[in-house]
């Protein structure tokens, strides 16, 4: 089990808890700091395995800031600082003895344009595991990928051209399949589908629920429908009046999508104010 | 709050207002059909089945529109929820037409039946069961769920009421074997007004669902 590596980061004296619960990360007391900008205060909510929890909320609000707290990529911004506990596997993820590239690997990450390297199709998804000196059969590897993230049929007779030759739904499969070559057992999604037509979009849904069934799924979209259609969970991020990222409101997304608790909840998914 | 989605306020306004116009429709009928049954005015009976098919028609046209709604607007939360009301109340409404049919058929069947007794229960039934109505209207538009609540306590009158009838029927029937056909239909038309009774409280309920998501039924 990947999650393994970063329990082994760590001494013998932290807790390590049960990771067969349901909640796969437990999020408390988040702050992130960009400079003298405090972007999101205090936010606590757990993302529960196996599902697809979607992250919802009017530009500015931090969503995509947590999104991308969850796999430490803001270490990768100078200015940013984060404070709380991230808990993965029961550990947290921002203890400093923890290495961002372990937890990278097993939280793995989609963006909203497609990325893939000016590399081969096979390359883009070999890359990963080849660094992370994977010593069992690529070929097998890279098909299982490929075939998790609906996208082998349509390039399995065209490995060795370049990835960028795909369209833009199946350059954003391709790069799934990239992340799934680490072996990771959480995939974040910051808008996977914003930049792609609605079939993709449709295809990249498709794929988040078939994914849901062995990995937990973090997305960050501005489409409502999206969220209630693909998500079992709904997180509610709004600003407060010093313009700082707050969570308004969690919940099931059936309920959140018919009967949210909190106004702003109402007025922001029924478009009447954001 | 600010002034968007105009447009969507606008087309919800628009589905309220064609159930409230439906719910004038089913209103009439039912005051046709016991005016009718109170006279045996036979031509008024035949002029409430044929008007049903204006309601009818009234109803699918309201289910396409909300169906439209929801296609192109993509309704969520309370918003979503009173365009789902509408649905359901049409359809209790369409079924309040129905029950203006049956009491009209009754009328245009027996009228040359001499009358069993005078009527004096059933058109307070129905009275009250117009009030009802009328009212619940009122409240799915303003959304007042304490309306509503309280409207559904009348059903209790209406229910009341049936049961008198349904006794005094009864003793008809025992005195004089000879009434039972027509005190069993007049039962029957009695049986329609309490269901009007039971269609209000279900408009009621779906009041306070789209007010509130709450789906109980009120104790």
């Amino acid at each position: 089990m990947s999650a393994l590596t970063v329990k082994t980061v760590l001494t013998s004296d932290r807790p390590v808890l049960d990771a067969s619960a349901d909640v796969q990360i437990s999020i408390r007391d988040l702050d992130v700091h960009y400079g003298a900008n405090h972007a999101v205060r205090d936010v606590t909510f757990d993302v529960p395995r196996q599902a697809v929890t979607a992250l919802i909320g009017p530009s500015g609000c931090g969503k995509s800031t947590v999104l991308r707290s969850i796999n430490r990529m803001n270490d990768l911004i100078p200015s940013a600082r984060v404070e709380g506990e991230i808990r993965y596997h029961g550990v947290n993820i921002n203890d400093p003895a923890i290495d961002p590239v372990i937890v990278r690997r097993n939280i793995g990450m989609v963006f909203q344009k497609p990325n893939p390297f000016p590399k081969s199709i096979y390359d883009n998804v070999a890359w990963g595991a080849k660094i992370n000196g994977h010593k069992g059969n690529m070929d097998e590897l890279v098909e299982s990928c490929l075939r998790r993230a609906a996208i082998w049929e349509e390039v399995k007779d065209k490995l060795k051209e370049s990835g960028l030759s795909l369209s833009g739904g199946q350059q954003q499969r391709l790069c799934i399949a990239r992340a799934l070559a680490n072996d990771p057992d959480v995939i974040l999604m910051d808008e996977p589908a914003s930049a792609l037509d609605p079939i993709s979009t449709l295809k990249i849904e498709d794929l988040m629920r078939e994914l849901a069934r062995n990995y937990t799924i973090v997305v960050v979209t501005h489409n409502m429908q999206q969220a209630a259609r693909v998500s079992d969970r709904t997180v509610f991020f709004s600003l407060n009046d010093q313009r700082q990222g707050v969570l308004i409101e969690a919940g099931a997304t059936a309920d959140m999508f018919t009967n949210p608790r909190d106004q702003r909840t109402e007025d922001y998914i029924t478009g009447r104010f954001g | 709050m600010t002034a968007v989605r105009q447009l969507f306020q606008y087309e919800l306004d628009a589905l309220r207002e064609r159930v409230v116009t439906m719910g004038s429709m089913v209103d009439k009928a039912l005051a046709r059909a016991v005016d009718a049954l109170r006279t045996l005015d036979v031509n008024l009976a035949r002029e409430v089945v044929k008007n049903d098919l204006d309601i009818n028609r009234y109803r699918w046209e309201t289910e396409d529109e909300a169906t439209r709604v929801i296609a192109t607007q993509a309704p969520l939360a309370g918003d979503l929820r009173a365009v789902i009301s509408v649905f359901s109340i049409v359809t209790d409404l369409e079924r309040m037409g129905d029950h203006a049919v049956s009491i009209a058929r009754y009328v245009i069947d027996t009228a040359a039946e001499p009358p069993l007794k005078k009527l004096v229960d059933l058109p307070r039934m129905a009275e009250i069961g117009r009030e009802m109505l009328r009212d619940s209207l009122a409240a799915f538009v303003q959304g007042d769920v304490d309306a509503a609540n309280r409207i559904i306590t009348r059903d209790d009158e209406v229910d009341a009421l049936f049961e008198q009838v349904s006794r005094e029927l009864l003793t008809y029937m025992l005195a004089d074997p000879m009434t039972i056909d027509r005190a069993t239909r007049l039962i029957a038309v009695g049986h329609n007004l309490e269901r009007v009774g039971d269609r209000v409280e279900n408009i009621c309920e779906r009041v306070i669902y789209a007010a509130t998501g709450a789906v109980e039924t009120p104790a």
